[in-house]
């Protein structure tokens, strides 16, 4: 039995300039009844569309969709009343109690008082919510909230449950622990749930995925038929001593045969259709690569490589790792470069609340230094401080020698920052933004002009120079940031999560973009809350609640937790669960003692 | 020339550029900058008149002589007035009056040419409606002046009627007068507020203000930037007022183009650093509106653009010297109207250079300590 079924489902967008997007491009989807399902695709492939169309928010433009055998165009409210969905931001309440958003959910929704005890207790219990039910939901931390939104989803218990990428920014913790919520409620109330998500490790745990882009459905079917994709094309190496995995990445994703290359638990993965002892980087270092199992990830990844390069779309292996660049990489210890930015001991309260505690960490020059965590783990404050943008409540702080803060304005110009917000001018064009931060800080006349042709070029925006900022497309704006911090060619590059909204490809782009540059010498401090990007770093912290959880290489860290071949998802859950049975013990102890 | 200085102009000509570019470069924005001004200018100047013309009158001529006639025929030939009706008594004035058909009525006495001709004072009654008391005291004037004007030219030594006394500068009492030179400012005032208001406020939402704050541009430069575009605005917008001032109400232009031009800049600096400490002090733009809003209504309030200030209580009187519109006000309605220069108007200027010596330091300061 299926509960939703769409045959040839499309819609289209007019815009306001009588421009027409296909959002969605004649899809058939089958999703059956007391299963998990998943939809994956980068951002802007469809997913939300999707979501909200079986809604019936939305209405089609042609085909057809049914839900649980009701045509939703015919019968919205039949269908909305068999459905529950989480929309990506979902609405609490933040200056109300768990209890009183559970209360106007239930009154919302009409559940009746005799059931809503019972209901309210079982759902409490699944997200573990029930010690805070008398806290605001605003002060929850990012998974509480998630699981929080989740309970008030399921306040009266649908048949269907739609998410729209539940997990985004959460902790791993917390999203496992989301997972496991998920699964119990297919397994006891034989609930059927359409889940979008843009974590592969989740897709896994579904009965059936579908993988969406641009409109279009690449391929659906299990977890196994997708990672067959990239069967016998899977493999991994590893370095030499001394050279970072992102360095090796990168030149073989550089490679034409190369579909995809991760740095990942220690080594790096990488799928090729040709033989690996072929690959030029290989052969070079003298390595051998070693014939692994495909994971989804591959399969997800070759699928989608595939549909770039029939729909002509740029090709990914961009200039970062050029032949011209190949072999600058000096097998030097990063470790004993002098040191560039110091933290010690920094904290920043807002009010009573610590949103950074007691934080050391150093940065060597060249090194790419990673700042962890989930939303709302003190990254930004700490980059913000960092940046000088911030006062620090206390501690030290001293980039390039100085404090940001209150250093000489000459200071600033080692330095170049991407926000985590796209924060160009909008109104203005391409070549203007470039031109006013070129003059920022300090070209002028030739030399300026001569630099904002350089990073046209070197970021791919020669053809858009002219369009407003505000009007581009998200890989562009993000690519226009890059540029504009660079422009000056900083010694010191701070980035504040820049690889959050962007799609899979062009995040591997990214990476090589930086391991480029710091081939070059430039020091980077990046945020990001996608925590197998530490694989990229040098070395990284991980911050939760304001608290650093650990610091260092991320070898290092897999040997001192000793969890050899983890994934940074295993390690920050294996870190946290055991800082909380240390308090555990410690509250016991203590206890004891009293 | 000196390294940093270079480097300093050059920072505030990247400055100023983009900060003029993204004004100018929405069309919308472009519209907004000129479209209000133009039409406030000429809905201030028709609308904000209290002149009367053609005011409805009603005559009872009990004289029936040739100097009554007389009299009435100048009194008729007044524009300001037109005569509704000629009534047999007072009685039926009063009606007319009651009726709302006239706004007032000219009686004659039996006697009038004969006290003429005795060159003793021969008065004239005028009735004026006194349910408006703005409208009556102005009828009453302009007869007074009708009846002055016309005494003089009949060559009499004393006047038929008592004259008051002749008001300076704006012979005819036109409100225009005072109310237009007094809008080069009133106008562009509103617009420099919400430009320099928003200005930091939007660059803060957008995040583009973070971006700013980690380049090498020292807080002046950026101040500097952020106050240009507002003053040349509003320099822009007085200018236009002054076009529709001086060219369609034809308001006789007394002064100095040069010293008016000082004036308004003087006050545009004030006024751009009241509304860039309040753009970095508010968390985002629609606190700016709240703020602006409360504080706009009664700068201009106290300002003595609608009533005058030695009217207020004393201590609302010590509060006006914090408002630079009060100063802006006398300064422009004096050069333009009196012709004053500079060294006249000049302690007109401290206030305001004090205003402005407070606000701008204070908005480059709270640029960097405002925590968020």
């Amino acid at each position: 039995m299926e509960i939703i079924e769409a045959k040839g489902l499309s819609k289209v967008f007019v815009l306001k300039d009588g421009k027409q997007v296909t959002a969605l491009g004649g899809i058939d989807l089958s999703v059956p009844e007391g299963q998990l399902t998943a939809l994956v695709g980068p951002d802007g492939a469809g997913k939300t569309t999707l979501m909200r169309l079986v809604c019936g928010l939305m209405t089609k433009t042609d085909g057809s969709l049914q839900v649980a055998g009701l045509d939703v165009t015919q019968r919205p409210q039949a269908v909305q009343d068999l459905l529950s969905y989480m929309p990506q931001k979902f609405g609490l309440y933040e200056d109300l109690t768990v209890q009183e958003n559970l209360d106007l959910y239930a009154d919302l929704h009409g559940v009746t008082q005799d059931t809503r005890q019972q209901r309210f207790r079982h759902l409490l219990e699944m997200t573990e919510l029930a010690p805070f039910t008398e806290r605001l939901a605003g002060k929850l931390s990012g998974g509480m909230k998630q699981k929080l939104g989740l309970a008030c989803t399921l306040v009266r218990s649908p048949r269907l449950l739609l998410l729209d990428e539940p997990t985004v920014g959460v902790d791993p913790l917390s999203r496992r622990e989301l997972w496991q919520i998920l699964q119990q409620l297919v397994r006891e109330e034989r609930l059927s749930v359409l889940v979008s998500t843009a974590y592969m490790e989740e897709a896994a745990r579904c009965e059936k995925v579908y993988v969406l882009n641009h409109g279009h459905f690449l391929k659906g079917g299990t977890p196994a038929k997708l990672r067959e994709v990239a069967a016998g094309m899977c493999y991994k190496v590893t370095p030499p001593e001394g050279m970072p995995l992102r360095s090796l990445q990168s030149r073989l994703l550089a490679e034409k045969s190369v579909i995809d290359a991760v740095p990942s638990g220690g080594v790096v993965r990488f799928i090729t259709r040709g033989n690996p002892v072929e690959l030029k980087p290989l052969a070079r270092l003298s390595l051998t690569a070693e014939a692994i199992e495909p994971r989804l990830e591959d399969g997800f990844m070759t699928l989608l490589k595939e549909d770039v390069q029939e729909q002509g779309g740029p090709a990914v292996q961009t200039a970062a790792a050029s032949s011209g660049q190949m072999g600058t990489f000096s097998e030097r210890s990063r470790v004993a470069a002098p040191v560039e930015i110091e933290v010690h001991d920094l904290v920043r309260r807002f009010g009573d609340f610590t949103a950074v505690s007691h934080t050391s960490f150093s940065v060597h020059r060249g090194e790419v230094f990673g700042l962890l965590g989930p939303n709302g783990a003190g990254k930004t404050t700490t980059f913000r401080m960092l940046c000088g943008l911030l006062p620090a409540t206390s501690g030290k702080i001293s980039v390039a020698g100085v404090n940001l803060r209150t250093a000489r304005i000459e200071a600033r110009a080692k330095v170049g920052y991407v926000a985590q917000k796209f924060s160009l001018y909008s109104s203005l064009s391409v070549y203007e933004n470039l031109r006013f931060f070129g003059g920022a800080y300090g070209l002028y006349g030739a030399h300026l002009y001569a630099r904002i042709q350089a990073v046209l070029r070197e970021f791919h925006l020669q053809d858009v120079a002219d369009h407003a900022a505000g009007s581009l497309p998200g890989g562009y704006k993000q690519r226009l940031s890059m540029a504009a911090a660079l422009i000056h060619k900083p010694e010191i590059l701070f980035l504040d999560e820049p690889t959050s909204g962007i799609d899979p490809l062009a995040r591997r782009t990214f990476w090589q973009k930086i391991t480029a540059l710091s081939e070059r010498g430039t020091t980077i401090i990046i945020t990001t809350h996608f925590m197998e990007e530490a694989e990229y770093c040098d070395r990284f912290m991980i911050q939760d609640h304001g608290r650093m959880l650990v610091l260092g290489s991320p070898e290092e860290i897999r040997q001192r937790m000793r969890l050899p071949d983890a994934t940074m998802d295993d390690i920050f859950v294996a870190i946290v669960e055991q800082a909380r049975s240390e308090a555990e013990k410690d509250s016991k102890a203590k206890g004891a003692v009293s | 020339m000196n390294i940093s200085l270079q480097r300093f102009l050059r920072h505030l000509y990247f400055l100023c550029q983009k900060e003029l570019l993204s004004l100018f470069k929405d069309p919308r924005m472009r519209i907004q900058l000129v479209m209000p001004v133009i039409i406030e200018g000429f809905l201030f100047g028709y609308a904000a008149n209290y002149n009367i013309e053609e005011v409805p009158y009603a005559v009872v001529d009990r004289s029936e002589t040739s100097s009554a006639r007389d009299f009435l025929a100048h009194v008729a030939g007044a524009p300001t007035f037109s005569c509704y009706a000629v009534c047999g008594n007072v009685q039926e004035v009063s009606t007319l009056i009651d009726a709302g058909e006239v706004l007032g009525g000219i009686i004659v006495p039996e006697d009038f040419e004969k006290k003429l001709e005795h060159g003793e004072p021969a008065p004239v009654q005028v009735i004026t409606d006194g349910r408006n008391p703005m409208i009556a005291s102005m009828v009453k004037s302009y007869v007074t002046e009708i009846a002055a004007s016309w005494s003089e030219a009949k060559g009499f030594s004393r006047l038929p009627v008592s004259i008051e006394t002749r008001t300076w500068f704006n012979p005819n009492q036109l409100s225009r007068w005072t109310f237009l030179p007094s809008f080069l400012a009133m106008i562009a005032f509103v617009q420099v507020m919400f430009l320099a208001g928003l200005s930091i406020a939007e660059e803060r939402e957008q995040g583009t203000f973070d971006q700013l704050l980690v380049t090498p541009f020292s807080p002046t430069e950026i101040l500097i930037g952020k106050a240009t575009p507002p003053v040349i605005v509003g320099l822009f917008q007085a200018a236009m007022v002054f076009l529709i001032a001086r060219f369609w109400f034809e308001v006789p232009f007394a002064g100095n183009l040069f010293t008016l031009l000082l004036t308004l800049f003087i006050f545009m600096v004030s006024t751009t650093g009241l509304g860039l400490s309040i753009s970095s002090v508010a968390k985002n733009m629609q606190q700016v509106l709240v703020y602006l809003l409360v504080l706009m209504i009664p700068m201009v309030l106290l300002s003595g653009l609608v009533t005058p200030i030695h009217n207020m209580p004393e201590f609302l009187q010590i509060i006006t010297y914090a408002d630079p519109m009060r100063f802006v006000i006398d300064a422009v309605r004096r050069i333009y109207l009196e012709g004053a220069g500079l060294c006249d108007i000049a302690w007109d200027f401290v206030p305001m250079l004090a205003v402005a010596a407070v606000t701008m330091p204070l908005a480059g300061w709270l640029f960097r300590h405002k925590t968020t």
